[in-house]
């Protein structure tokens, strides 16, 4: 019977997620949110970012810095001349300086769980002695550091192979679970599309011959390294116009304060009394004004998505990929092992006139005793569940298993004397035909039928005895349809890539609820159809494994190729997916918006956030000089140094308070974007402009009850 | 308030609406070079036009040289505003023979500027210092030329939204013709007619002289304007032809002139919503940034006539009745005309600050605090309420640039407006325009509350430039700051109160006022040339929806969030406090006026 390709292991592992939540349970890698190893380092860390050159790289941090520095000279003198307010003075120092400090913390946070992640890969990569095979069929023994492009190298079973490379004769079981975290060992193989092995994993039966495809500290393991690290990171494109937008925002911030000087001078000389507000308190305002929530939050949050998608065990080779991944239109899905089961399945058992079910489920069954493939089985399940017809042992030497052979194209066993066959319906009817039997002249409607609602005749017969057709069908995995209704609800559009006949892709594509199917289609189809959709401009996704797929992964905005696949994908895509399971490009989507969505959230938090503090800090601020301001003491703060103190003390913690929300993303709901918006807006924008009034107020409370202001 | 206050808004509204559709129509229609029923009539004098200038009407400009032609448009305007100023004693229509002397080079670079920028901003007084001919051929001229190109520009940015991997964002010199052939001159000529027939005055005659009941001599300042009035209201411009500018019988005699005048403000900065929505291919977007400025008009309007009608409690402890009935509009009505009453005076006041008219029919200087603070603010958005022609439409896309990229990350994308992806350079010319408009208002305000002069130097004769206040107290503050930020919002309307013909201001403010308009168009434009490259994204599920009530809510929040964050801080230290010590009954002094002219 046909065989349709065995896909890898880890298909069908995380095809049943929670259909429901488009972020499945994090993976193995995932660890610990606060680990103390991380936490210490990134402590650490956050000292050594208090050097100005590189907190320079962050407009508003720096600004804190120099506020915090400008604040502590005041403080300095004001303690050697002894004048008043130096409690107050110090604790503002001190609570600016850990504004700064905070914000670095959260930085080094996303850092160092991407450098962790880089340590454990880093022990993995131990030198190899390679077996390098010299011309004249000489193996010479070379250390792995030293092989360089197109050395051939033997590997037998047990050893670790030596670098990135091809394989160009044998088949081996190879561990990778290095690299993928996965167990189970994977069948490497010469020709085809699982050719490539990574460096670094481990031949665990056979001997393979490897053409090496990368220079030393350029494999595959290096730049993995590199990338987690976050050592090639470079801001991503929204990343730098959020960045514009809140250094601007600083800068005017930075007007505005720097300007209330004089304005005070004048008013403080039309009152006649009062005194001009004082350094520390002009740099509480500014700090507490310029969006250091977000400014302190925006690489970690960044880094952290690099880190999610990671967890995921896909490896994403810019941030600018993830980001794409948020913005895309189009999800190109291969139909087998994304949308349907990697088989067919048995699920209908149809006689001709004048033949018993039974007889037609038994001989069904017989054919299939010996027939290992996943369609085999099915039948013998179905037989099973219908017709109750238990699985027979057939002893070996009684019969005679036929097996399927492309020219053939059936199957089947001779026993006690009987010729069972099974295949493809033209291929039975001559088997029938060419033995005397008689063929009705509506079997092949019967059959034309089965083909056209998307499925596979399999046509059985006894001898000269036609019996019927048991129907097999393509299987859409569970939980796929209320998928593609979500991406459908997020605006995004979802096409069926086949090689099937456009009648069963277009049964498939309707099953499976797809908004668009391609069918018979050939790798210049798809890049084709990438090239249509970018001109209409829309981002498009994939997956693809094999050579041919590599010029469709480089064309699409977003190509996740698969760690299974060939050297020559790995390269073209944006991703590797080191799972292989190609339904984990809608996670990545996922992913993608959630980090766009996290830098959104918190910057509108960030602004709205404001509101407070001005009613917080202007009416403290000129006490003096105009008491009636104090009816803007809405919180009715304790003192004036009570309430900038509070204000600082907010600005300062709520960075902390949002380093979690920062690494792990705001929670994501696959939503339309009027409902997304709506629901955001309230949380983080009218949230935001609330949640500090209780906050400062607590904070002032606690000031006074501790007699610090 | 009044209900009859309460209806005359809202029927002033509703024409506004009324005429969006049939009005924004049209000009999409003109702006896209179709043929409109004006085109029988008009089409020579725009082919005209075309010939006498040289340009070749399909032949389209990148936004670098719109940019350019927009400034040597606007460069050769200012220096011919300059030089027949100076040189007014040589040329004709002079009856009372006005020469250099009323025109210092300070006062002419400050009203050049004024005029070119569609601020308008007058530290003249018209009647005794302009010939008729400066006042018809450069200022009514600049009136049309300066909303000509506030137009163009708007259109420029609206392009920049429907083309896709374009270089071009259309032709600068064939924009302003039509802008100028197919609207602004028809619409200006029915206006001024309507104005004479309300009484508005329209000759050249020298100035009549009388002799009151009293027995007093009085001169009785006449002129052309009616013509100068309609431009004026249409073009958002606002220059009055007298000093008290719309408050002046002979500009605005009547409720119904009032009324138009009003609706003239309005009238084109209401329907360029329309045509944007047109040009677009998407009316409801249009409809959109209508319902916010009514949005944020309404609430102006309303806070501004709530204050006012309120008038101050402290009159109210004397045994003053401060309650609006049949007999007296109660409130406070200094500084108010009463022929037009507290209602139509606080809308005045609105609509001339939301749109960047700056003409005024009250003193804006008298108004209580919070009553002042509407007028302010409204300019402190930067002119986004409706706002001037043309300037007010791509001055709210800006803030559309701004809101759809902060919280249009929220639904999980790169954020896109219309379709157009909102990247580094939209975001970094977006926030240039904001940057520059909040420093000229900030520190020109702080460094003239501070800066020191010689007393009878040649910078400001009265020595500090704090000097020149009208009001001691946070009121003084406010009279500085609202000068600024007239300047630098091309309003040109004037608290009053400060004495604003010195050297010092005059040229700070003449600098706010350019610096206000280029510095906040230029990034404009460079944002559009990049918006024109772009491809269109499809409409999607996923896609940020900018035309339902969550858009015009979130759109006028930010407007309203940046303004406050920015400039509250100097607001509470002026009319916020000032209205504190009100209540709390703490008055401040006015500095007497011999002191101040000196």
């Amino acid at each position: 019977m046909a065989t349709t390709t065995t896909p890898s292991e880890p298909v069908l592992k995380t095809s049943q997620e929670d259909p429901t939540s488009l972020l499945p349970k994090k993976l193995a890698r995932a660890r610990p949110l606060f680990d103390p190893e991380i936490v210490r380092r990134a402590t650490a860390a956050s000292f050594a970012k208090l050097n100005p050159l590189t907190l320079m790289k962050n407009p508003v941090m720096f600004v804190v810095e120099v506020g915090a520095a400008l604040t502590t000279v005041f403080v300095i003198r004001d303690i050697f001349t002894g004048a008043e307010g130096v409690k107050f003075g110090v604790q503002i120092a001190l609570w600016l300086w850990f504004t700064v400090l905070f914000a670095n913390f959260a930085e080094a946070m996303a850092e160092a769980r991407g450098k962790a992640q880089a340590d454990s890969l880093r022990k993995t990569k131990t030198d190899v002695i390679a077996k390098c095979l010299r011309s004249g069929g000489k193996i010479e023994q070379v250390p792995g550091s030293e092989l360089r492009i197109d050395d051939v190298v033997v590997c037998d079973a047990g050893d670790l192979i030596p670098g990135d490379g091809e394989v160009i004769d044998g088949i081996a079981t190879v561990d990778e679970s290095v690299i993928t975290g996965e167990s189970a060992p994977v069948i490497r193989e010469s020709g085809g599309d699982r050719s490539a092995v990574t460096g670094g994993t481990k031949v665990l039966s056979d001997r393979i011959r490897i053409r090496v495809t990368s220079n030393p500290g350029e494999t595959f393991l290096d730049r993995m390294i590199a990338l987690v690290e976050g050592a090639e990171r470079q801001k991503t494109p929204n990343e730098i116009a959020l960045n514009i937008l809140i250094a601007g925002l600083t800068l005017i911030f930075l007007l505005a304060v720097v300007t209330l000087q004089p304005y005070s001078v004048f008013s403080v000389a039309q009152a006649g009394s009062g005194a001009v507000p004082g350094v520390a308190v002009l740099v509480s305002l500014l700090v507490c004004l310029i969006p250091t929530t977000i400014g302190g939050l925006l690489s970690a949050i960044g880094i952290a998505g690099m880190d999610r998608v990671m967890q995921h065990n896909v490896l994403a080779m810019s941030g600018k990929a993830v980001e794409a991944a948020g913005d895309v239109n189009s999800l190109l899905l291969d139909k087998t092992g994304t949308i349907t089961l990697g088989n067919r399945q048995a699920v209908e058992i149809l006689p001709i006139n004048g033949v018993a079910g039974e007889e037609l489920a038994d001989a069904a069954q017989l054919s299939s005793l010996a027939d290992e493939t996943p369609e085999g089985r099915s039948i013998v399940v179905l037989v099973k569940e219908k017709y109750g017809l238990r699985g027979r042992h057939i002893p070996e030497g009684e019969a005679n298993f036929i097996p399927f052979s492309a020219y053939t194209r059936m199957s089947g066993v001779d026993f006690e004397g009987r010729q069972l066959r099974k295949g493809a319906t033209e291929a039975i009817c001559k088997f029938v035909i060419e033995r005397g039997g008689e063929v009705p002249g509506y079997f092949q409607d019967m059959s034309d039928r089965i083909a056209r609602s998307g499925g596979t005749p399999l046509a059985v017969a006894d001898g000269r005895r036609l019996l019927g057709i048991v129907h097999l069908k393509d299987i859409v995995k569970g939980g796929m349809n209320e998928r593609i209704a979500q991406l459908r609800r997020m605006g995004i559009r979802s096409v069926m890539i086949t090689g099937d006949n456009p009648l069963t892709a277009a049964a498939i594509a309707a099953e499976a609820g797809v908004d668009d199917f391609l069918a018979q289609a050939t790798p210049k189809d798809k890049l084709e159809y990438i090239k249509k959709e970018q001109a209409a401009g829309r981002l498009v996704a994939m997956t693809g494994d094999g050579t041919n797929d590599a010029p469709a992964l480089a064309q699409a905005d977003v190509g996740l190729a698969m760690n299974t696949g060939t050297m020559a994908a790995k390269e073209a895509g944006n991703m590797v997916d080191l799972d292989s399971n190609p339904t984990k490009l809608i996670e990545v989507v996922a992913i993608g918006k959630q980090l766009l969505i996290t830098r959104g959230a918190l910057t509108t938090f960030s602004i709205a956030n404001d509101v407070a503090k001005y009613f917080a800090i202007i009416p403290a601020m000129f006490m003096t000089l105009y008491p009636a301001l104090g009816k803007l003491n809405i919180m009715g703060l304790h003192t004036p140094q009570s309430a900038v103190l509070a204000a600082v003390i907010f600005n300062a913690l709520i960075i902390i308070a949002l380093v979690p929300l920062a690494l792990r993303g705001v929670k994501y709901r696959p939503l339309d974007a009027a409902s997304l918006l709506r629901r955001n807006l309230l949380i983080y924008g009218v949230g935001g402009i609330v949640a500090p009034f209780p906050g400062i107020w607590l904070i002032d409370q606690l000031l006074v009850l501790f007699h610090l202001a | 308030m009044t209900s009859v206050g309460i209806l005359q808004i809202f029927i002033f509204l509703a024409i506004i609406l009324a005429c969006a559709k049939p009005l924004g129509g049209f000009m999409a229609n003109v702006f896209n070079g179709e043929r409109t029923f004006l085109h029988p009539l008009l089409r020579w004098l725009e082919v005209l036009t075309y010939k006498a200038i040289g340009v070749r009407e399909d032949v389209e400009q990148r936004w670098t040289q719109y940019t350019a032609a927009l400034l040597s448009f606007s460069v050769f305007g200012f220096l011919l505003t300059y030089a027949i100023q100076r040189l007014q004693g040589y040329l004709p229509f002079n009856p009372q023979g006005f020469g250099a002397a009323q025109v210092s080079p300070d006062l002419a670079f400050n009203t050049a500027a004024s005029f070119v920028t569609n601020t308008n901003w007058q530290s003249y007084t018209g009647e005794s210092t302009l010939s008729y001919f400066v006042q018809m051929s450069v200022l009514t001229v600049q009136n049309f030329a300066s909303a000509a190109a506030g137009i163009a520009i708007a259109i420029a940015l609206i392009r920049g939204f429907t083309r896709q991997e374009k270089r071009t964002v259309g032709n600068f010199w064939v924009d302003v013709t039509r802008a100028t052939v197919y609207v602004l001159l028809p619409l200006a000529v029915i206006a001024a007619l309507l104005y004479c027939s309300q009484g508005v005055i329209q000759n050249l005659k020298p100035y009549t002289t009388l002799t009151t009941v009293e027995g007093a001599k009085q001169v009785i300042a006449q002129g052309p304007v009616a013509s100068q009035e309609a431009i004026k209201q249409l073009g958002t411009n606002g220059g009055g032809f007298f000093n008290a500018n719309a408050a002046h019988p002979f500009e605005n005699p009547t409720p119904l002139s009032n009324l138009l005048a009003m609706v003239l403000i309005f009238l084109i900065p209401g329907a360029l919503t329309y045509t944007f929505g047109k040009m677009v291919g998407d009316t409801r977007q249009g409809w959109a940034i209508f319902a916010a400025f009514s949005a944020m008009f309404l609430i102006g309007v309303f806070v501004a006539y709530h204050y006012e009608q309120a008038g101050n409690p402290n009159l109210t402890g004397l045994g003053i009745q401060n309650q609006a009935s049949a007999g007296q509009p109660g409130g406070n009505m200094e500084g108010k005309e009463l022929r037009f009453g507290i209602a139509n005076s606080a809308l005045f006041a609105t609509v001339t600050t939301d749109a960047s008219c700056g003409a005024i029919n009250s003193w804006h200087d008298s108004f209580t605090a919070l009553g002042g603070l509407v007028p302010m603010f409204n300019m402190m958005t930067g002119e986004v309420i409706f706002g001037g022609v043309g300037a007010g439409l791509y001055g709210i896309l800006l803030y559309c640039i701004i809101a759809v990229f902060i919280a249009g990350l929220m639904v999980g994308r790169t954020p896109e407006y219309l379709g157009k992806k909102i990247e580094q350079k939209e975001v970094k010319m977006a926030m240039l325009a904001i940057i520059a408009t909040a420093f000229s208002i900030l520190v020109f305000s702080a460094i003239s509350m501070v800066a020191d002069f010689h007393a009878k130097g040649y910078w400001n004769p009265p020595g500090a430039a704090a000097a020149n206040i009208n009001n001691s107290g946070p009121h003084g503050l406010s009279e500085i700051l609202y000068a600024y930020v007239s300047a630098t919002a091309n309003n040109g309307s004037a608290f009053a109160g400060l004495n604003t013909n010195t050297p010092w201001y005059n040229l700070t403010l003449g600098l706010a006022m350019i610096i206000g308009r280029f510095l906040f168009l230029i990034p404009l434009l460079a944002a559009a040339g990049s918006l024109a490259a772009k491809k269109k994204i499809p409409v999607t599920a996923g896609t940020f929806p900018t035309h339902g009530p969550l858009f015009v809510g979130l759109l006028v929040g930010t407007v309203i969030l940046v303004g406050a964050l920015t400039f509250f801080p100097a607001l509470s230290l002026g009319p916020i406090v000032e209205h504190f010590l009100m209540q709390s009954g703490k008055l401040f002094s006015m500095i007497p006026v011999t002191q101040l002219w000196s």
